[in-house]
């Protein structure tokens, strides 16, 4: 069991509800895509990935960044059982769309930097620990289900 | 994963922004890691204070970011550039290697958090690549 102090929780709830998901969700798939182009292996059809600047305007790329993002909400809403509630996910993401679970790491270090560069000065250290605490329970449990 | 020589010429830009602000950026590095991975206050257990803005802290994360700088202008030849510096992580701190990627993504963030115009994805995919090549230059001597 994950404990969550009330400032834990009312960091991870602020940062969500103010969250620009149309903005942070492609920034965040494309940045990752681009650090860590090895990423792009699990994206064979979503057309033109040639380069950075292909990369950063594909619509299809940037539609999926915002459903990704959207798929951390049910976390956000079930903070006390991150694993239970991603448990089907965790066997989708290995069993139909064979994701190396290390990959999730590098996308929620993606994540964290496009909210840095977002909110600036204002991503204090205690802001980005509660933050990292809850994408690296989020990507444990994503990644509970793989045998 | 060598760099490339747009991979440096991306570096050096960003660091020519960077540099003035280096131990600020040092600094709040070296404060951020502390407090989101106290597995790495380990190292530090001599310290007093190793809290955001503290002393050591300020005047640690300055000397770390003369090591970055230094290996700037050594990007051509990292090994040979971080001699020493390599022979004193091996011998003297031995700091275990996966703390370099740690520390990396601190620096990262807050370059992101200071820098967001400059630390575009292109950047970023350079720098990184960059730091990983000064934690790979660093830890060279190790076994």
């Amino acid at each position: 069991m994950v404990e969550w102090s009330d400032q834990e929780r009312s960091i991870i709830n602020s940062i969500f509800a103010s969250l620009d998901y149309e903005d942070i969700g492609p920034k965040a798939l494309s940045r990752c895509l681009i650090v860590y182009p090895w990423t792009q292996r699990y994206f064979g059809g979503f057309g033109n990935l040639y380069n950075a600047e292909a990369i950063k305007t594909n619509p299809m790329i940037a539609a999926h960044g915002i459903k990704v993002l959207h798929g951390l909400d049910r976390a956000v809403k079930n903070m006390d059982n991150i694993k239970a509630t991603y448990a089907e996910l965790s066997v989708m993401h290995s069993e139909k769309l064979h994701i190396d679970p290390d990959n999730f790491k590098l996308l929620a270090d993606c994540l964290t930097i496009v909210i840095a560069a977002k909110m600036g000065t204002a991503f204090t250290a205690d802001i980005q620990a509660a933050f990292q605490k809850f994408l690296s329970v989020v990507v444990n449990a994503l990644g509970r289900q793989y045998h | 994963m060598s760099l490339s020589s747009k991979d440096k010429a991306a570096v050096k830009a960003l660091w020519a922004k960077l540099s003035k602000s280096a131990d600020d950026i040092g600094a709040d590095a070296l404060g951020r890691m502390f407090q989101v991975y106290p597995s790495t206050k380990t190292y530090f257990s001599h310290w007093n204070d190793l809290s955001i803005g503290s002393g050591p802290v300020k005047k640690h994360g300055k000397t770390v970011m003369g090591g970055v700088g230094l290996a700037v202008a050594n990007i051509d030849d990292l090994v040979k550039g971080l001699f020493e510096l390599s022979e004193k992580h091996a011998f003297e701190l031995r700091v275990d290697p996966a703390n370099f990627r740690i520390l990396t993504h601190c620096l990262l963030v807050v370059v992101a958090s200071k820098f967001p115009a400059d630390f575009t994805p292109e950047a970023h995919v350079a720098f990184d690549k960059f730091l990983a090549a000064v934690s790979l230059a660093l830890s060279e001597k190790y076994r």
